[in-house]
């Protein structure tokens, strides 16, 4: 029953620190918003986390990496944002690359 | 004009959706997992609800099913959140007026995917960026709750989701949302950079860190002022880059 009650305390414990983190951000003061450093920062930021984001999407699972059903699904994903496809597509057909490479047994 | 602002934000609303769906569906798979290790359907539930961050809830239930106290649970969850502080930095314009239920539920929902389809949005175009925010991390936060549920009550008969290419959507929507912001040359080379960090040190370093550091790259990249302010990267960002791909499209 003890344990039980440390589980619930340490899950709402954690909601709370989460959102305590993600407000931190928020917080920051409005003229701090338009310096050209942070500016120049913030782009930067943007396309380092989502590049990123989709790299370890593709090659990692868990704390290792690999090469599977991912890549070449991602590298169609490529093809066809170069080639200007609807976003809504590009993911659809990513799913199917490595759904179907899957169900042929590689990756 | 105004119907080119239409379709910039129908492509919010479609960006959103995607992303929504594809990241809602591995819900399942943390119901599962977290009842595999040992937490009932109420606390499987209770987490998704109040953390609202996939990564974290998944080390949390790791923890557990490996054995760890919940003090260790709760350190480890929040750690790994800690990328989610820097998300609201670039979310403030979009989020502001900072208060009230809109303070409260902007917070909540600032995670990678809605932050990622809100700063993907032109520039320019608040009403698309706002579009991206909010239907994004509602979207999700619907789906990635009642899915949990899902997946705590079918525990093991839960099947992977890697097997529908889950796991490949989800990557091909980064590279989606990133794609139109890679033809500045400055950043398409700190991406990089940060992405081969990023993976050089996922095997080295705890979850979580990677990205930290990536985000470190990103702001020593951005630090000095360019000695061109014509091309800066403050010129292109506030003129929201008109692609040469029609943003519409995308």
């Amino acid at each position: 029953m003890t344990s039980y009650l440390w589980m619930w305390l340490a899950i709402v414990g954690a909601g709370l620190a989460m959102w305590l983190v993600k407000s931190v951000g928020h917080r920051v003061p409005e003229h701090a918003l338009e310096h050209p450093r942070l500016v120049r920062i913030a782009a930067l930021v943007t396309v380092s986390l989502l590049l990123g984001l989709a790299a370890v999407q593709t090659f990692a699972t868990g704390q290792s990496l690999a090469i599977d059903a991912r890549l070449p699904a991602l590298a169609i994903a490529g093809l066809l944002l170069w080639r200007g496809a609807p976003f809504i597509v590009v993911v659809a057909v990513a799913a199917g690359v490595a759904a179907g490479l899957r169900a042929l047994g590689w990756g | 004009m105004s119907r080119l602002r239409a379709r910039r934000l129908d492509a919010a609303r479609q960006q959103a959706l995607s992303v929504s769906l594809a990241t809602g569906a591995y819900a399942i798979s943390f119901g599962a997992l977290s009842v595999a290790a040992g937490l009932d359907v109420w606390q499987t539930l209770a987490l998704s609800a109040l953390v609202f961050s996939g990564g974290s809830q998944f080390a949390f239930v790791g923890v557990i099913g490996a054995g760890g106290n919940p003090g260790v649970a709760f350190a480890t969850s929040t750690f790994l959140g800690l990328r989610n502080g820097f998300y609201g930095v670039a979310l403030a314009p979009i989020v502001r007026p900072w208060r009230g239920p809109r303070a409260w539920w902007g917070a909540h929902i600032t995670i990678d995917e809605s932050t990622a389809v809100a700063i993907a949005q032109p520039d320019d175009n608040l009403e698309a960026r706002r579009t991206g925010f909010w239907w994004t991390g509602v979207g999700i936060y619907i789906l990635w709750n009642a899915i949990t549920v899902v997946g705590a009550l079918l525990g093991e008969r839960v099947g992977d989701p890697t097997t529908w290419g889950l796991d490949a959507a989800a990557a091909a929507a980064f590279l989606g949302l990133v794609w139109p912001r890679l033809q500045d040359r400055r950043a398409l080379a700190t991406a990089l950079i940060a992405a081969a960090v990023t993976l050089a040190l996922t095997p080295i370093t705890p979850a979580g860190i990677p990205l930290m550091v990536a985000a470190m790259v990103a702001v020593l990249a951005g630090w000095p002022t360019p000695r061109r302010p014509s091309v800066a990267l403050v010129t292109d960002t506030s003129a929201g880059m008109p692609s040469t791909r029609d943003r519409g499209n995308a």
